[in-house]
């Protein structure tokens, strides 16, 4: 089996589009949710999201192709550029040898709300020949495929907000066990529209006010944006061509609830975080820091809560634990490549983001959640947690390089 | 309109029992109901009375409207009808 290192880290986020910015704004514990300015809010209860700011796709992206990309493909196709152009590999040479695997949940939304609103709301009488290209689901993941010359498996995975968890935990996988030396790797997602917030209002789960993870006053989950995209590459591959490593990609668990639709399963959470473990070769006392999935739902921290104290038993106490979801919002079918990117950035800048926004201790969620102050303290090894509508959970596990 | 009459006919229905066992005093947690399926019924309701409830994840705890039981429901929905025709 080969070991797995992160070479190239790209990120779209509303906590900024580089990871300097990032590294600055996890910093700061600067919170990113504030009122929508993208779609019209007079009809909406909930006016709040994470909105990525200051993204120009006009002068990223030329005419030619800017008319065949959704927003989520922007983003991605964004993100893979600065991943791709740090690690300084030449994915083209290498072929059929790379992969691209990317995460997403609902795809070109942006794109079929518009055609649907002018079918069904305009009367409008023919949509856009590009409304297929760009609504499908593997759009973002085929720009980047056809950009770099990656001619090897190429394929989305879709497991709702575990979709960049799952994504790059398989691509972790093909490269460890040889099929491939590298792989672009990440998720994306862009879900701020009007049908989409429409139908999240609905379901009774979101925030009108502000994302509060762990705290006892939390109000329900906020959504965000953005892309987070990766290259990942056989260490001894990268040690090789001298190429930067960021970090190792350690371990990969997954696990299923089967049980229900919406509500979180402390046990198949648990289990995910114990194959995880496993698959790393980690000792409980060996993880630093929990990069929570944290939604900010009545229902999620204090069952996130549990699976923690089931995985790690008394060592729990000494955890670390946040919710960067409280600065950077739910991104679905990204939050997990957004989080592993804001996990590998404070872990080289030496430090632990915050959970913003904790202004009351709830005896359900009783962990060291780094109320919102980033601390300044160096740390070797951490798990990243996504769990999805579904019970499809997923967790990554990343040492310092 | 007999908004009590209403609110059984669509508890009823989601629970999936006959309206004649259910009274003001029925709890929703008495008929099986999951999280889901309060949502579902908040749902429904919103579109029988042309109203907005404020039932959310976080706003139980500062709007006063209740769920509890079938006559919660009943005075929280003439609540917010008698507000929507004063507004």
């Amino acid at each position: 089996m080969n070991r797995v290192v992160i070479t190239g880290l790209g990120i779209i986020s509303p906590l900024g589009n580089s990871a300097a910015e990032m590294e600055t704004a996890l910093h700061a514990g600067r919170v990113a949710i504030a009122p929508l300015t993208s779609v019209p809010t007079e009809t909406l209860a909930v006016k709040i999201g994470a909105e990525v700011k200051d993204f120009d796709a006009a002068s990223q992206f030329d005419d030619k192709k800017l008319p065949l990309l959704d927003r989520c493909a922007q983003f991605a196709l964004a993100a893979a550029r600065q991943a791709v152009t740090q690690s300084g590999l030449d994915l083209r040479a290498l072929g059929a040898r790379a992969a691209v695997i990317i995460g997403s949940g609902v795809g070109g939304i942006t794109t079929l709300d518009e055609c649907f609103h002018r079918l069904y709301g305009e009367g409008a009488k023919r949509t856009h020949p590009f409304t297929v290209p760009k609504l499908m689901i593997s759009a973002a993941m085929s720009h980047i495929s056809m950009e770099n010359g990656i001619t090897g498996p190429s394929f989305t995975v879709a497991s709702a907000c575990a979709s960049a968890n799952h994504a790059i935990g398989v691509a972790y996988q093909m490269v460890k066990s040889g099929a491939v030396t590298a792989a672009v790797t990440g998720g994306t997602e862009a879900p701020l529209t009007y049908g989409t917030l429409k139908g999240w209002e609905a379901l009774r789960v979101m925030s009108a006010e502000m994302c509060r993870p762990f705290s006892k006053n939390r109000s329900g989950m906020v959504l965000g944006e953005g892309a987070g995209i990766f290259v990942i590459e056989n260490r001894d591959h990268a040690v090789a061509r001298g190429a930067p490593i960021l970090a190792e990609i350690a371990g990969f668990g997954m696990s299923s609830d089967a049980s229900d639709i919406v509500m979180p399963n402390a046990g198949g959470a648990a289990a995910a975080m114990r194959a995880c473990l496993e698959d790393a070769g980690l000792k409980p006392d060996e993880v630093d820091y929990i990069n929570a999935h944290g939604t900010g739902t009545p229902a999620n921290d204090p069952t996130e809560t549990k699976a923690i104290r089931a995985a790690f038993g008394p060592y729990a106490d000494k955890l670390a634990v946040s919710s960067t979801k409280s600065m950077h919002g739910h991104a679905l079918g990204a939050a997990g490549a957004i989080e592993l990117a804001a996990t590998v950035i404070a872990m080289n800048g030496g430090f632990i983001p915050p959970t913003a926004n904790f202004t009351e201790p709830d005896p359900a969620c009783d962990l060291d959640v780094v109320p919102n102050s980033a601390r300044d303290k160096a740390f070797d090894v951490a798990l990243s947690n996504s769990f999805a509508f579904g019970g499809h959970n997923a967790v990554l596990a990343v040492r310092r390089a | 309109m007999d908004t009590e009459h209403d609110v059984i006919e669509l508890v009823a229905k989601q629970a999936k029992v006959e309206p004649t066992t259910l009274t003001r005093d029925t709890k929703l947690t008495d008929l099986n109901l999951q999280s889901i399926d309060v949502v579902e019924l908040v749902f429904a309701i919103e579109e029988k009375f042309d109203i907005e409830v404020p039932y959310g994840a976080g706003e139980q705890n500062t709007t006063g409207i209740s769920f509890g039981s079938v006559g919660d429901i009943v005075d929280a929905v003439d609540k917010l009808i008698a507000e929507r025709r004063a507004a």
